[in-house]
């Protein structure tokens, strides 16, 4: 027992429970000495969840090895060095980038698989209309359950999973910036998720994941304060994440790793940290003054009190749909990446893709409004806003441009994360031309809060950056474990979930435009047939991650082992052993070229052995296609 | 004063770029923050100010934090040239005005005319109180860099943790340079 006691996790839930002892005795003390016999009682479940969740963080980041490896230097004391090893490096304070990389991979992906099995649920209860399954409450409890933790799904894996492991090594760093920080990041996600699932289990929260007021501000669930302290703890995440990826692609390059020689992942990761490290601050305001008005009695979305239910949307949306490119900037990136590595030729208009993606970031600040054309706000907005939302198209576009030109007559080796970028970039396109009919106001006017934009963020989200998620997951899959997944089962992962995907997603645009209200639990009978078709096809769609866990957990215990670099890439992160040695690399490499040689026969990214870097065109034809 | 497992070799110039490089990004993040409360404001009242504000209040209260941020100048300046004495000296002289500071806060929160639930009481309490909490944790970590220049660990050639004491507590002074105005000023 004692040898489980001292376990990072238990210590951690340990000082976890504690802290909450404390915080909310410490809430119940100050009430009744201050409210007295007659102000009622010492508990209060909003705010002593408010004092009380921030105490427990603070002793479970404690527990997990906070205070032993970093917390004590603050005061002056000594820090013991992180010493695990195997697989107990994974449960533990790990600085070590690509520990963390895996730890986030693992238990994002958990937390996906937990989200669809909930999903499939609420597929169940739209399968007919009436209400079978579920009641009014619990299908919105299902409904945001599903809805937050895919946003943080979407946000997190790619960035916080692939970046933090691949990252680095592309550019020829030990580690990331700052490690410490980096382990206390990813600690902060647990109680992310136990405060989630606590909070369906208290009975939920109404409000979706946007947590609109006034009904966030008046539904007396408990679930909503905690949905609140969740979001909050995830921005920081999203926060210091996105700061650590900065400042170590600014200072962490190896020696001639120039910005023009950034492999475009990078550049992904490194655009999305500008928006997510800036912008995540304003949801967490949105959510902090919900907190306010519940707990402190403020009235920022009083309308009695002189606040506005719109001030909150201008402010969650301002964080919002930046977020959208926070998630789908690394996935342009990775596409790209793959795309160039796996059609045996350089990133086509490498500088124009560069380009695309900052006048993305430049842009994604100033068309929030575009959510809001039917919520009252004011009308002179409309116009600006629905011009500044299209020309995002522009900078999209350049990326398209990239990615088709790259593949253009390349020799693509169509294997399991080829087919995905390819997946990827039919459904983005399709999820991009619907947006153009929601940003047009009159469309929108119509469409809004239809399951026309359920279908839209879906393409974009789903068809996107989830696509984009699994091309990373099989692509990276042998560096990562040093094992080589099925090419036959991820084939019909592949296969399954495109199809599955688009007889899911393909009739929510048609049942949209002929008026089906999307976050409702009940729907007339004349939207029967569509239903229950895109419910079969949601479960096939479901199945289709079968072979996905099947395979990858099966290959990960006993699947062939994996060369250093099995597709024959140029980027460094495929010029070490997989999984690669302790500190990356036995020296620190030189950078003699641009990332994506393939061709070019005196070109070389790291000076090496013709066939590795720069292999000449077709050098890995022996794949798939 | 770093030992971690993976710190990675650099020399401590370049380590210093890069916490500091880190810290300004956290500037920037929070100043989103700051930002969007301050937006609340001029959204949620426009520039009304209640007419009974206790103006004389308030000037005092940002004079003395705008002179806090020269003490602290000097505590990380006595620091870099090895004077730990007049640095420890000048910590504590920081934390004095920023306890000072948080006291007038209370006050005015004690005499205010209006209430939390009204709209420029809603910005007044909830912007106020946001940056008196910033003031309390840099008192928090003032006391730490006392605590590390009083044991000698500060020398002129390494001191980064006064170092970001410091541009920390700037930080949180420059945010009130528009926070004051915004609920003073601007009827
Ligand atoms: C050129 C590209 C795009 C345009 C023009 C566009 C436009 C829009 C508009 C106008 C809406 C609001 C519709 C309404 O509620 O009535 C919307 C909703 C949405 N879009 Fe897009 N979008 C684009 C790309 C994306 C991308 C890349 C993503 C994510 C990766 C995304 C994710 C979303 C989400 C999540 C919503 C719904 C949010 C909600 O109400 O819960 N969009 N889009
Ligand atoms: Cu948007």
């Amino acid at each position: 027992m004692p040898a489980i006691a001292r376990a990072p996790i238990v210590q951690g839930l340990i000082f976890g429970i504690v802290g909450f002892l404390i915080g909310i005795a410490g809430t119940g003390l100050v009430r009744v000495a201050f409210l007295g016999r007659d102000g009622g009682d010492w508990w209060s479940t909003d705010l002593s969840w408010t004092i009380g969740y921030p105490v427990a963080l603070v002793g479970w980041l404690i527990g997990v090895g906070g205070w032993r490896y970093w917390g004590r230097e603050w005061f002056g004391g000594e820090v013991d060095q992180y010493e695990m090893k195997g697989w107990q490096r994974y449960f533990g304070f790990s600085p070590d980038h690509k520990v963390i990389g895996i730890q986030y991979v693992v238990t994002f992906t958990l937390l996906f698989l937990l989200s669809g099995l909930t999903v499939m649920l609420v597929r169940y209860e739209l399968a007919q209309s009436g209400l079978q399954l579920f009641n009014n409450d619990t299908y919105n409890a299902a409904m945001s359950f599903h809805g937050i933790t895919m946003v943080a799904v979407a946000v997190a894996i790619l960035a916080g999973g692939f970046g933090n492991y691949v990252l680095p090594l592309q550019i020829g760093a030990q580690d990331m910036a700052f490690p410490r920080l980096n382990a206390l990041t990813f600690w902060l996600v647990p109680p992310v998720a136990i405060l989630l699932v606590t909070a369906v289990l208290m009975g939920g929260w109404e409000t979706g994941w946007s947590a609109y007021p006034p009904l966030a501000n008046l539904q007396t669930k408990p679930g909503q304060v905690l949905f609140n302290l969740a979001v909050i703890t995830f921005g920081l995440v999203s926060i210091l994440g996105a700061i650590n990826f900065l400042v170590t692609v600014i200072y962490e390059r190896a020696p001639g790793m120039t910005w023009g020689r950034l492999p475009i992942f990078t550049w992904g990761i490194f655009a999305a940290s500008l928006i997510a490290f800036f912008f995540t601050q304003a949801f967490a305001a949105g959510l902090a003054m919900i907190l306010f008005d519940r707990v402190l009695g403020t009235s920022f979305f009083n309308a009695s009190g002189g606040g506005s239910a719109i001030l909150y949307q201008h402010v969650f949306w301002f964080y919002s749909h930046p977020a959208v490119y926070v998630m789908v900037l690394p996935a342009f990136g990775l596409i790209l990446e793959i795309l160039s590595h796996l059609s045996r030729k350089p990133l086509f208009a490498y500088r124009w893709a560069v380009g695309g993606m900052i006048g993305i970031v430049a842009l994604s600040g100033v068309v929030w409004a575009h959510h809001m054309f039917t919520s009252g706000m004011q009308d002179y907005l409309h116009a600006p806003f629905l011009v500044l939302t299209e020309l995002i198209s522009i900078p999209t576009g350049l990326i398209f441009l990239a990615a088709i030109g790259t593949i253009w007559a390349g020799r693509l080796w169509v294997n399991v994360p080829m087919l995905f970028a390819l997946g990827f970039l039919f459904n983005f396109l399709m999820g991009g031309i619907t947006g153009i009919y929601l940003a047009d106001v009159p469309t929108d006017l119509f469409l809004h809060d239809t399951y026309f934009v359920v279908a839209h963020f879906h393409y974009t989200i789903m068809g996107g950056e989830i696509f984009a998620l699994m091309a990373a997951t099989y692509f990276w899959f042998p560096k990562m474990t040093g094992r080589m997944y099925s090419e036959r089962l991820g084939q019909l992962h592949f296969w399954m979930m495109f199809i599955g995907f688009q007889l899911v997603f393909l009739p929510m645009f048609d049942v949209g435009i002929k008026g089906m209200n999307r976050r409702v639990a009940d729907f007339p009978s004349a939207y029967d047939d569509f239903n229950l078709f895109i419910t079969l096809s949601a479960f096939f769609l479901g199945a289709s991650f079968i072979p996905f866990t099947w395979n990858l957990v099966v290959s990960w215990i006993r699947g062939p082992k994996a060369e250093a670099n099995p597709y024959r890439a140029s980027t460094l992160e495929w010029q070490v052993s997989s999984p690669p040695p302790e500190h990356n690399f036995p020296e620190i490499p030189e950078v003699v070229g641009p990332p994506y040689p393939y061709g070019q026969p005196d070109v070389r990214h790291v000076p090496g052995p013709a066939g590795a870097a720069g292999a000449p065109a077709g050098g890995g034809g022996g794949g798939g296609g | 004063m770093s030992a971690a497992a993976h710190a990675v070799a650099h020399s401590p110039e370049k380590r210093l770029r890069i916490s500091r490089l880190g810290l300004w990004l956290f500037f920037l993040s929070e100043s989103c923050l700051f930002g969007a409360f301050a937006a609340a404001r001029f959204y949620m009242n426009g520039t009304y100010v209640p007419d009974d504000l206790n103006q004389i209040l308030g000037l005092v209260l940002t004079s003395i934090l705008l002179v806090s941020s020269l003490t602290a100048y000097r505590a990380e300046t006595a620091i870099a040239h090895g004077n730990v004495a007049h640095g420890k000296l000048m910590i504590l002289a920081t934390m004095l005005l920023g306890l000072i500071f948080l006291g007038g806060v209370i006050t005015e929160w004690s005499i205010a005319h209006f209430e939390p639930s009204e709209g420029y009481g809603t910005s007044f309490f909830s912007m106020t109180g946001l940056h008196a909490s910033h003031v309390a944790t840099g008192i928090l970590f003032l006391g730490l860099a006392y605590m590390f220049a009083a044991r000698g660990k500060y020398t002129p050639a390494s001191h980064w943790g006064m170092t970001g004491v410091v541009m920390y507590w700037h930080f949180v002074d420059v945010v009130w340079v528009f926070f004051y105005p915004a609920l003073y000023l601007t009827g």
